[in-house]
């Protein structure tokens, strides 16, 4: 279906989503090409997050559809309808994309290790063994594996983000969902967390990134989506996007930013 | 801000007045000295009545607090203690989950057990309950409101014992599952997220994910419950069974020694809910694993390192 580098490895179309009243979501489409690096930009509340959570189905569409690898994510066609699958299905779906929050999430009561290996075992059957020794690799790449016993919150919050995309990576997933990874941590830590992902992005993973950081987007993005009201409002190279902006919003957006 | 120049800079050297060499010297609190003495003085005096007043009657405590009669009853209230909190809390987790499903009819249907349960006072259910025969002579299984395949005797099914635990638990499992819904709606709701997004199954997310960070919340309202109902269970007197309360009314009835006797049931009543407070803090402990960056130190290890400062400071 897939990997001979002109189809996407994530597709949106057509995407919708209301809360209540509020359209937060108006019509989104994008592509993104396996081994590149997106990276969605905007004001607040226009829609950036809501669009990465509805690519893993952590939010439902009103309209539209969205398509990692080929596969519907979320629903089914049945005829001319979209049916909403089962929450086991969209369970084993989301096995197959790593999503990384702002928060980090890690699960406080378990170690960092127990973090990694929670889903490979609980999720996809891998043997507890195996899963620990990937764990450990995993930790190893994220510059942590001294930290494989320790409980996340005694680790900084640069570290317990490296250990959240670590956690991300453990089910080796196809597309990797980054929702403002470096907005809640002191600005001396945005440093090592963006580093990681940048390792990741010179390994060829396929990556969706949220984010405030022009210069991490300038730096690593093969595509900058720029994103405005629930609507795309322009996308491209960074070079182009973010020196040469062809909309008013962008460049008001960026005047402020940078 | 303006900016100061090394020559304007102030002097960080204390002012030539000399206060700054005088003795620092805490406040001074002589009321605490006298409520404090005062405090000791009744507490001396409590104790020693305790002692002398012959009113206690400490030989007929000491003939009786591990009598036959008495330790039995303290198993048979252990004993309802037990299937009350075992089942109590079972049928309240199943009601919590009820009540925080997605279906507004389970909703409405654990909503409305609460509310009963909650409003009927247990005595009046414990009577009821003893009394159910009187309403349901035979309690059959079988098609609803078709013929049943098998019936028995309601007095049989539930003796006096069975309709105790059966109040009890009924009674708890409202209150129970109030205790471990608010312990599962203070997990932070980013926790389930994060076990959605990662596919973790919906049991084992609940299982391994929600319910250990719940217990903490859980545990000091159910502990709280526990406590409660083992010396609720003295309730139970009224339908004759002969749990520690009712045995020491039936001796103190009989050898006409009221006081002594309530104090071989307070005695009992204070262990073994010590007992149960020790058990709360070792779990309780357990359950704290990874909240907080530094485990607080045990009572021990409190102990040990008080003893050991003060071998530091003599030597």
């Amino acid at each position: 279906m897939s990997g001979d580098g002109t189809t996407a490895m994530v597709e949106v179309r057509g995407v919708h989503k209301r809360f209540g009243r509020l359209e937060v979501l108006r019509g989104i489409d994008l592509d993104v090409r396996p081994g590149t690096v997106t990276v969605v930009l905007g004001p607040s509340g226009s829609g950036k997050s809501t669009l990465l959570r509805a690519v893993n189905h952590l939010e439902k569409l009103d309209q539209g559809y969205v398509r990692v690898d080929g596969e519907l994510i979320g629903y089914r066609r049945v005829g001319d309808k979209l049916r909403e699958l089962p929450e086991r299905e969209v369970l084993k779906q989301r096995t197959r994309l790593g999503f990384v929050f702002q928060n980090f999430n890690l699960f406080p009561h378990l170690t960092v290790l127990e973090n990694l290996v929670e889903a490979p075992v609980g999720a996809l059957g891998v043997p507890k063994d195996k899963a620990r020794a990937r764990a450990l690799e995993l930790l190893e790449r994220v510059g942590l594996a001294d930290k494989a016993a320790e409980y996340p919150r005694r680790l900084s919050g640069g570290q317990q983000q490296r250990v959240a995309i670590a956690r991300a990576l453990a089910l080796e997933p196809k597309v990797l969902l980054f929702d403002e990874p470096t907005s809640a941590l002191d600005p001396e830590l945005v440093g090592e967390v963006l580093d990681v992902i940048k390792d990741l992005a010179r390994t060829g993973t396929t990556m969706i990134v949220v984010t405030h950081e022009i210069g991490f987007a300038r730096e690593v993005a093969d595509t900058v989506v720029f994103m405005d009201g629930g609507v795309v409002v322009e996308q491209g190279a960074p070079a182009r996007v973010l020196d040469d902006p062809q909309h008013e919003r962008t460049r008001a957006f960026l005047a402020k930013v940078l | 801000m303006t900016a100061v120049t090394p020559e304007k800079a102030p002097s960080l050297r204390p002012p030539a007045d000399g206060v700054g060499e005088l003795t620092i010297v805490p406040h001074r609190r002589p009321w605490r000295l006298v409520t404090g003495l005062a405090a000791l003085v009744l507490s001396a005096q409590f104790l020693h009545g305790l002692a002398v007043n012959p009113g206690w009657d400490w030989p007929t405590f000491r003939t009786f607090v591990f009598s036959d009669s008495i330790l039995r009853a303290v198993g048979v209230t252990l004993q309802l203690t037990a299937y009350g909190t075992v089942l109590g809390f079972a049928l309240g987790a199943v009601i919590a989950a009820l009540r925080l499903s997605g279906s507004p009819i389970l909703r409405t249907i654990a909503w409305t057990y609460v509310w009963a349960f909650r409003s009927i006072p247990l005595i009046v259910q414990l009577v009821f309950w003893f009394n159910l025969a009187y309403l349901y002579r035979r309690i059959g299984i079988g098609i609803p409101f078709g013929p049943s395949f098998v019936s028995f005797g309601t007095m049989d099914l539930l003796g006096a014992l069975g309709a105790a635990v059966l109040g009890l638990a009924l009674h708890q499992a409202a209150y129970a599952a109030e205790i471990i819904r608010g312990g599962v709606l203070a997990v932070d709701a980013g926790q389930l997220e994060a076990a959605a997004a990662l596919g973790i199954p919906r049991f084992r997310q609940a299982w391994r994910i929600v319910l250990p960070q719940a217990m903490r919340g859980i545990l000091p309202n159910a502990a709280n419950e526990v406590i409660s109902l083992f010396k609720g269970t003295s309730i139970v007197y009224v339908m004759a069974i002969g749990e520690l309360f009712y045995q020491v009314q039936v001796i103190y009835g009989r050898t006409g020694r009221v006081v002594p006797l309530l104090m071989v049931a307070t005695v009992w009543y204070v262990l073994l809910t010590t007992a149960l407070s020790l058990v709360q803090y070792w779990v309780e402990r357990y359950f704290a694993r990874g909240s907080e960056r530094h485990a607080p130190p045990t009572p021990w290890q409190r102990l040990r390192a008080a003893v050991t400062e003060i071998k530091e400071k003599r030597a």
